[in-house]
């Protein structure tokens, strides 16, 4: 399995450390109700299919991606730099 | 067993050492651990009109592409990530270029280390010095610009390398130096050529 880190280019799964669901980056407000922090830490999709998540080029340039990739045919559909992504939603 | 004070004899202990001492494996390739070199983290944002100033002032040199490595005698600066170089030196220089680098950085955010003791840096010689790399490392050499950092893991730990005369120069943390120095060792053994 290969990413194509955006900044690096196609990189071995083994430079890459896994952390989950994109969820992680939908982080509830302060004083969210408990079941929004509940579903933020615990409730998962477990799609066959699309899904979205999170991985980090460790041992690499050390950016967080957003990898979509298909859990059916294994294959990657993009790769974001997570940074942009914010950059994108605060501007 | 400190000595101190004006009359203080020439003391070995002061003197930088090397990681594993000059550590040499002569197989299919030469692996020969070498240093102490100067090291220095920077980061900063490498967009900052700031940032190119304050490379200049420590190392002479201006700022690499992304993956790349500007190399200069025993002065290189290399591209770690969007907000991470990698200054090399003579170990003895280090800290005045750390002066340079907060002077031209004063009030700009950033951070500037100096890791030259935290670091363990091997050379790879000769014609097959490449198959070396391949067996341990993620890697596809060929496809390696002559100019390029790569940073990527060896077997288990993290690594940095980059091609410079016959060979290649890598770096890791010097906590695993001996480990690194093993891998590379016994990738080189006579025998295991690749093809």
């Amino acid at each position: 399995m290969r990413l194509n880190c955006p900044l690096c280019g196609p990189r071995d799964r083994r430079e890459f450390y896994y952390y989950g669901s994109e969820d992680y980056l939908n982080r509830p407000a302060e004083g969210a109700a408990p079941q929004a922090w509940d579903d933020y830490l615990h409730l998962r999709d477990n799609p066959a299919g699309v899904t979205k998540d999170l991985w980090y080029h460790e041992l690499g340039c050390a950016s967080w991606l957003r990898v979509t990739r298909n859990t059916l045919t294994h294959e990657i559909l993009a790769t974001e730099l997570v940074a942009d992504l914010k950059r994108e939603a605060t501007a | 067993m400190t000595r101190t004070g004006p009359g203080r004899m020439f003391d070995a202990s002061h003197m930088p050492q090397s990681a594993l001492g000059g550590a040499v494996f002569d197989g299919f390739a030469r692996v020969q651990e070498i240093g102490p070199l100067g090291m220095i983290s920077l980061r900063c944002a490498l967009d900052h009109p700031a940032c190119p100033a304050a490379v200049q002032a420590a190392v002479g040199l201006g700022l690499p592409a992304q993956r790349r490595i500007i190399m200069d005698g025993q002065r290189a600066v290399g591209w770690m990530s969007p907000d991470e170089l990698l200054l090399i030196l003579p170990y003895a220089d280090a800290a005045a270029a750390l002066q340079r680098i907060a002077a031209a950085l004063d009030g700009v955010h950033h951070l500037a280390v100096d890791v030259s003791d935290a670091r363990a840096v091997f050379r790879i010689t000769g014609p097959r010095a490449d198959q070396v790399l391949t067996k341990l490392c993620p890697v596809d050499l060929a496809a390696l610009a002559p100019d390029e950092l790569r940073r990527t893991r060896a077997a288990q730990v993290a690594a940095a390398f980059w091609r410079e005369g016959d060979g290649y120069t890598l770096v890791s943390f010097r906590s695993v130096a001996g480990y690194v120095m093993g891998l590379l060792s016994h990738s080189a053994q006579r025998g295991s050529e690749l093809g």
